[in-house]
């Protein structure tokens, strides 16, 4: 395996009497495709906060190519290189696709502070926007309001705008989740089509997504980290067929 | 890869934020033409256009960045004062460059207490803001040694404007002096608002979660616009100072706060001519009732704000959006838009 870029160690994490995350040693290697599954309710999307910086550990580190960002504040670490999508969407409801996208890439280029230019009128940064709203397929309804846009094309927004700050890794919240059939195979071709040295750890419940998209996986059960290792391991696994994959294999 | 109309649409789409609409053109060359044509009523015009950059600088925090305030007559109170005291002691004599000097003043008050409103909800955001002002209000009382206390600030003499225009009593300098500043400041809160800062802001206005996800650093730009705004405030509560050669308590009222926040409602949020339109119609009406009826002023107030909630029941700050739609579609440059945006959207 080779070196990890994202790590952590001993994570923990305590809402009053309930341990949502107990002791999570989880290494995503260098350009990984790495997924992580668990029944409802396992502690995955409280992990995501963790590693984001929404939610501070109780207890454990987080490392980022080796260095600490336990501490490090969310913004912070989309600049040091970890996106996000949401597993329920976090869009701006009044501002167009188009200005989101702009939003993040002008922000990525450090011109978020910029008072006195007018929006739009650096070149890098419109042949970039155009590129990604084209890249999902967002180009026909880049004027609209986010807000009245159809759920699959916002799940799309969603996932170009963590991409638009061209992290190094990509954390996925369930991408295909209510998502109709034939927008669903699209989310799956854009996931594919990832450049190969982001690495990216997705949550998903849809197995299909999973033994398509993942080589390794880690299966995290009331917290935990119960067993981590290739497809066809997991795939093998009686136990994790017993707390997880019992129905959904058979499919 | 990517075609070249895409982009050029893409350009013209975010140029198109911040072009300027022919209404836009009009509201201005009719409030310049009040200058020439409503001679008698320089007077009111003066406090209208201070009360519209007053209500600017609150729509600059609540409108663009989502910041409710139930005390942002600290800044304008303060402005006020600072503009007082200048002119009082003689520190600054000229006007502008003492308007200057009175909106860098509250700029800082407003850069000190930006971090009170930073963190919880817009009930504690009002609270701590109208906290804010009662202090200001309570402080200036009891200094009556600098403030004059109860009595308000004697003995401000304005000099001449630039050392060229006298203050008269029929308020011609006074509104001329006041309409300009608004009209410069407007621009720069324009421009502001059109800069990728200024959509950070609405973005963060929109879903904060989600605005520290792309790596905006949301409290940095909170208190950079909530120090902006105070700047505002400041200057307007100066001109008051300014163009009427006092100021007193009542600048800090809790009354001058709570007017701005109707204002602000009557004209809507969000677009910059809200705050300039509640102002003319706030004081019109209050002109024009308390003329008939003046003790049923608040009646007429109340019942209207009542009224224009319930018409805008999704969002009060957001009633105006069919007649800006309307706006737009009256608009012959947009059409123009759409059909350049037509060959990029379907590649």
């Amino acid at each position: 395996m080779t070196a990890p870029v994202l790590e952590t160690i001993d994570l923990e994490k305590k809402f009053g009497g309930l341990t949502a995350t107990s002791n999570v040693s989880l290494k995503v290697a260098k350009g990984a495709r790495h997924a992580l599954i668990g029944p409802n309710g396992a502690g995955k999307t409280t992990l995501i906060n963790l590693l984001t910086g929404v939610l501070r550990p109780t207890a454990g580190r987080i490392l980022l190519d080796d260095r600490d960002i336990t501490a490090v504040a969310p913004h912070r670490r989309v600049k040091l290189g970890i996106a996000r999508t949401f597993q329920i969407n976090q869009l701006f409801a009044d501002l167009t696709p188009l200005e989101t996208v702009s939003l993040a890439v002008s922000e990525r280029l450090g011109a978020g502070k910029d008072w006195w230019r007018l929006v739009g009128r650096r070149a890098q940064l419109m042949d970039e926007v155009a590129e990604i709203l084209e890249g999902f397929r967002l180009t026909d309804v880049m004027d609209e309001r986010t807000a009245i846009l159809p759920y699959g094309k916002q799940r799309l927004l969603e996932i170009a705008v963590a991409v638009a700050s061209k992290p190094r890794v990509l954390l996925l919240d369930e991408p295909a989740a209510g998502v109709p059939e034939d927008e669903r195979h699209m989310i799956l071709s854009i996931v594919a089509a990832l450049p190969a040295d982001v690495s990216v750890l997705l949550i998903e419940h849809d197995m299909e997504l999973v033994f398509q998209f993942a080589q390794r996986i880690s299966v995290l059960v009331n917290g935990a980290l119960f067993t981590e290792g290739t497809p066809d391991e997991i795939a093998r696994d009686a136990r994790v067929k017993e707390v997880y994959l019992g129905e959904t294999t058979d499919a | 890869m990517t075609p070249t109309s895409l982009i050029g649409a893409i350009q013209d789409r975010l140029a198109a934020r911040s072009r300027w609409h022919v209404l836009e053109i009009a509201f201005w060359l009719a409030a310049l033409s009040t200058y020439y044509l409503l001679p008698g009523k320089h007077l009111i015009l003066t406090e209208i256009a201070i009360l519209a950059l007053f209500a600017l600088s609150l729509d600059l925090i609540l409108g663009y960045a989502g910041i409710i305030s139930l005390g942002h007559a600290a800044f304008f109170g303060f402005g006020a004062y600072v503009a007082g005291l200048l002119a009082v002691h003689g520190i600054i004599t000229e006007p502008l460059l003492a308007l200057l000097a009175s909106g860098l003043a509250a700029m800082l008050l407003g850069f000190v207490t930006s971090f009170l409103v930073l963190r919880g909800s817009d009930l504690t955001r009002i609270m701590v803001t109208l906290g804010v002002a009662l202090v200001l209000r309570e402080l200036a009382n009891r200094n009556g040694w600098l403030t004059g206390g109860a009595d308000g600030l004697q003995g401000v003499e304005i000099k001449p404007l630039l050392g060229l225009f006298r203050f008269d009593m029929f308020g011609r300098t006074a509104y001329a002096y006041s309409l300009g500043v608004l009209f410069v400041l407007f621009l720069l809160a324009r421009r502001i608002v059109n800069s990728p800062f200024g959509l950070s802001l609405q973005s963060i206005k929109g879903n904060p979660l989600r605005a520290a996800a792309v790596g905006i650093p949301v409290n940095r730009r909170l208190v950079a616009i909530y120090t902006i705004a105070a700047g505002y405030a400041g200057i307007a509560g100066a001109l008051l100072t300014q163009t009427t050669a006092f100021a007193s308590l009542d600048v800090f009222a809790f009354d001058r706060s709570a007017d701005l926040l109707l204002v602000l409602i009557i004209g809507g949020t969000g677009y910059l001519y809200g705050g300039l339109i509640g102002a003319l119609v706030f004081k019109l009406m209050q002109d024009y009732i308390s003329a008939l009826t003046p003790q049923y002023w608040p009646f007429w107030i109340g019942l209207l704000l009542v009224v224009i909630v319930l018409v805008g029941r999704e969002r009060i700050t957001s009633w105006t959006t069919p007649i800006r739609a309307l706006a737009s579609r009256l608009d012959w440059r947009a059409d123009r838009r759409r059909a350049q945006l037509a060959p990029g959207s379907h590649p």
